[in-house]
C-alpha cells in the first residue's frame, strides 16, 4: 500500500470518566495517545463491510464458484458432454435435476462445467481488457501530444460501433482458426481462447479513458516531478509511481468488467458464434433454446438464471468497491 | 450577440463534422479488413452451388473479389467508374467500372439478394427496427422519469429500496433471459391458463394480416425486453441527478418563496435535472441497435439486427458494411445533435 493516511487523533473516552482522586493519571507517551494509523486497505474494508449488497454479492459469488468448481467432484466432464438421444428433452427429475437438453446431455452437469468456462472467460477476458486499457490509457495520458491523439482517436473509433457488432464481426474473423487446446489435462474448444481475446479487444476503451484521465491529473503532482528530477525512467514513473496511485478506479472498472465479459460471452455464444460445443458455457447452452420455449423451459431457465445471478452479484460487488475505494464518488 | 453565438455554434458543428470524417474512415477501413475473413461469399451465394471452377473465377472477377484488399476498399469507398476492370479474365482491364462508391452514396449491391442495392435491402428493414427502438426509448424515458423522480423524492423509503434492488436486477439482466422469461410467462403460461396471451414471434399473424394493431400487439414483448436494461440504469441516473438538484440553493429559494411542491419539483427541479439526462439519452440512443440484434433474433422480428446476423453468416460484405457504417454515422451524428441540444438547453455553454 502506498503511504499511510494519518487518521485524526482520538482519545479513549474512558480517560475522561476516571475520577481524578481514585486514579493516578497515567503518564502517556505520545505513542499511546494516538490510535495506530489505519491503512488505506483497512479503511476501504471498513466501508466495504457496511455495504450490505456488496457482502451479499461476495457470498453469492463464492457460492457460484463453489457450484462450478466443486461440482466437478460429482460429475465428470465426460458425463457433461455425454450424448444419449434416447433421453433427449427430459424434464427435470431426480436423475436429472435440471432436465436434459436436445441431444440428451444432463443440463445440471453442463451448467457446472459451463460455469467453469464462463467464469474463467470472464476473469481472463478482463485481464486482457485491463492490460490493454492500462497500456493505452497510461501511454496516452503520460506522453500526451501525438501519441495521445492517435490512441484516443482509435479509442473513439472503437467506441463508435456498439460492442455486439464488433464481437460478431471479430468472432467471424477469428473463428475456427485455433485448434483444440489442452490446459491442465482437459481439452477445450479453441474458440474459448478466441472469445477471451475478442472480448478483451472490444472492451478496453472505457478503462483506457479512465486511466488516461487519472494520469492526466496525477502526472502534474510533485512526486512525479521528484521522480523525474532524480532521473527515474519514464516507464518506471508510469508503472511504479503513477499507476499504483490510480489503482482504485482500475479495480472497480475491472470488477464490473468481469460482469460485462460474462454477458458478452453469453450474447455471442447465444448467437452460436462463441464457444463451440461440446465445450459447454452458460451462453452456448442457451443457443437454440428459444426453439424449445414452451416444450423445454429448463433448457434456458437454469443457465440464464446463473448468468443473471453472477452478473448481479458482480455488479453489487463493484458498487461496494466503488463506495469503499473512492468515497467521493457516489455514482449510481 | 445572438448572431455571434450562432456563428460560433455553426463553426463548432462544422468542426465536429470534420473531426468525424477521419474517424469514420478509420472505422470503415478496419471493419473492411475484418470483413475479408468472413468466409467465401461466392460459395454461399444465393443458395446456389457454383460448380465449375471457371464460373467461380468469373463470379469472383465480376464481384471484384479477385482484387487485393486495398483495391477492394478503394472501389468500395470511391467507386471504380474512373478506371477499367478486367471482366473476361484475360488479364487486360477493358470494361469501365460501374460502382460509384460509398462517398457518393453507392453502397454496392447485396451478394445474397443478387443485384439488389444495399441501401434498398437495409432500407426495407430500417423502419421495423426504428419502431422497435423508438417505442422502447419512449418506454425507457417515460418509465425512468416516473421511477427515478419518485424514488428521489422518497429517498430511503421502503419503495425506494425496493426500486433500487429491482433496478440492480434489471441492470444485470441479460436481454435474452428477460426475453425468454417474458415470452414464457406472457406467451406460453398465459395461453395455458386460458388468459389473453401475447404473441412471441414475428411482426404480425400471417393469418390475420398486417395492420397497425397487429404490429403493436406483437411489439409489446420485444419492446419490454429491450427496455429493461436501460430503464433500470436510467432510473438510477435520474434518481441521483434529481437528488443532486433538490439540494441546490435555487430549490431552497423556490420552496421558501412558497411555491407549491408540484411547481418546485416539476418546473424547477426536473427542468434542471433533464439536462444531464438528455445528454445520456442522446448518446445512448444509437446503441439500442446493439440490443436490437439479440431481441430481433429471439422474437424473429424482421429488422436490421436480424438482417445483420443473416448477412454476416453468409459473408455478404456490402450489406454488413452498410449496416455498420450506418450505425457508426448514427453514433457520430447523435453525438453532435446531443451537443447542440445541450447548448440550446443550457445557455451557459459557450463554444469558443
Amino acid at each position: 500500500m502506498p503511504g499511510w493516511i494519518p487518521v485524526s487523533v482520538t482519545i479513549d473516552p474512558g480517560l475522561y470518566n476516571m475520577e481524578p482522586s481514585t486514579s493516578i493519571i497515567p503518564s502517556l507517551t505520545p505513542d499511546d495517545l494516538e490510535t495506530p494509523p489505519i491503512g488505506l486497505g483497512q479503511l476501504a474494508w471498513r466501508r466495504f463491510r457496511r455495504h450490505r449488497p456488496a457482502i451479499f454479492g461476495v457470498i453469492v459469488l463464492v457460492l457460484l464458484f463453489l457450484y462450478a468448481f466443486s461440482g466437478g467432484f460429482f460429475f465428470t466432464e465426460k458425463y457433461a458432454n455425454f450424448t444419449d438421444t434416447s433421453r433427449r428433452l427430459l424434464s427435470p427429475s431426480a436423475a436429472h435435476p435440471f432436465g436434459t437438453d436436445t441431444i440428451g446431455r444432463d443440463v445440471l452437469a453442463r451448467s457446472i462445467y459451463g460455469g467453469q468456462i464462463s467464469l474463467l472467460i470472464g476473469l481472463t477476458a478482463v485481464t486482457v481488457e485491463t492490460i490493454l486499457g492500462i497500456l493505452v490509457g497510461a501511454l496516452a495520458g503520460y506522453y500526451g501530444g501525438v501519441i495521445d491523439s492517435v490512441l484516443m482517436r482509435i479509442t473513439e473509433a472503437m467506441l463508435n460501433i456498439p460492442e455486439i457488432f464488433l464481437l460478431i464481426v471479430m468472432a467471424k474473423f477469428f473463428g475456427g482458426k485455433i485448434p483444440e487446446v489442452a490446459i491442465l489435462g482437459r481439452s477445450y474448444s479453441g474458440s474459448v481462447v478466441v472469445i477471451v481475446v475478442i472480448i478483451g479487444l472490444t472492451s478496453w476503451m472505457y478503462l483506457a479513458r479512465i486511466v488516461r484521465a487519472e494520469f492526466l491529473s496525477l502526472k502534474e503532482n510533485e512526486f512525479v516531478l521528484a521522480a523525474r528530477a532524480t532521473g527515474t525512467k519514464n516507464l518506471d514513473i508510469i508503472f511504479r509511481h503513477i499507476l499504483p496511485n490510480s489503482i482504485a478506479p482500475i479495480i472497480v472498472s475491472a470488477t464490473l468488467g468481469v460482469a460485462n465479459a460474462i454477458l458478452a460471452e453469453a450474447y455471442i455464444s447465444f448467437l452460436g458464434l462463441g464457444v463451440q460445443p461440446p465445450t459447454a458455457t452458460w451462453g452456448n447452452m442457451l443457443d437454440g433454446a428459444n426453439n424449445y420455449l414452451d416444450t423445454a423451459p429448463w433448457l434456458w431457465f437454469f443457465p440464464g438464471l446463473l448468468i443473471l445471478l453472477t452478473v448481479l452479484s458482480i455488479n453489487f460487488l463493484g458498487d461496494g468497491l466503488r463506495d469503499a475505494l473512492d468515497p467521493r464518488s457516489r455514482a449510481v | 450577440m445572438r448572431l455571434h453565438q450562432e456563428i460560433l455554434l455553426t463553426r463548432y458543428i462544422l468542426r465536429r463534422i470534420l473531426q468525424g470524417i477521419p474517424l469514420l474512415l478509420i472505422i470503415s477501413f478496419v471493419l473492411f479488413i475484418l470483413m475479408m475473413n468472413m468466409g467465401d461469399p461466392v460459395a454461399t451465394m444465393g443458395g446456389r452451388r457454383v460448380t465449375r471452377s471457371a464460373d467461380y473465377q468469373r463470379l469472383k472477377r465480376q464481384l471484384g473479389l479477385d482484387k487485393p484488399i486495398e483495391v477492394q476498399y478503394i472501389y468500395w469507398l470511391i467507386g471504380n467508374d474512373w478506371t477499367k476492370v478486367d471482366m473476361d479474365g484475360d488479364g487486360v482491364a477493358e470494361t469501365p467500372g460501374t460502382r460509384h462508391g460509398v462517398l457518393r452514396g453507392d453502397f454496392g449491391t447485396s451478394l445474397v439478394n443478387r443485384g439488389t442495392a444495399v441501401l434498398q435491402v437495409i432500407g426495407e428493414r430500417i423502419p421495423n427496427t426504428l419502431i422497435l427502438m423508438l417505442a422502447s426509448e419512449a418506454v425507457v424515458i417515460f418509465g425512468a422519469l416516473l421511477v427515478g423522480v419518485y424514488s428521489a423524492l422518497r429517498q430511503y423509503s421502503f419503495l425506494d429500496h425496493a426500486i433500487t434492488a429491482l433496478s440492480f436486477i434489471g441492470y444485470s439482466m441479460p436481454i435474452f433471459f428477460i426475453a425468454l422469461l417474458s415470452m414464457y410467462v406472457f406467451g406460453v403460461m398465459f395461453k395455458r391458463w386460458g388468459l389473453p396471451f401475447l404473441p412471441t414471434i414475428g411482426m404480425f399473424d400471417p393469418q390475420v394480416g398486417s395492420s397497425i394493431w397487429q404490429v403493436i400487439y406483437h411489439m409489446i414483448l420485444p419492446v419490454v425486453s429491450m427496455s429493461v436494461v436501460s430503464l433500470a440504469s436510467y432510473s438510477r441516473y435520474i434518481r441521483s441527478t434529481m437528488l443532486e438538484v433538490m439540494n441546490q440553493d435555487y430549490i431552497r429559494t423556490a420552496k421558501s418563496k412558497g411555491l407549491t411542491r408540484h411547481t418546485v419539483i416539476y418546473i424547477h427541479a426536473l427542468k434542471n435535472a433533464s439536462l444531464p439526462i438528455a445528454t445520456v439519452i442522446g448518446l445512448d440512443l444509437p446503441f439500442l441497435l446493439g440490443g436490437a440484434v439479440i431481441t430481433e433474433r429471439i422474437f424473429a422480428w424482421p429488422g436490421m439486427g436480424r438482417l445483420f446476423l443473416d448477412h454476416v453468416s453468409r459473408a455478404d460484405t456490402p450489406v454488413v458494411m452498410g449496416i455498420l457504417m450506418l450505425v457508426a454515422v448514427a453514433v457520430v451524428v447523435f453525438q453532435i445533435i446531443t451537443d447542440v441540444i445541450y447548448a440550446w438547453l443550457d445557455p451557459r455553454i459557450r463554444y469558443d
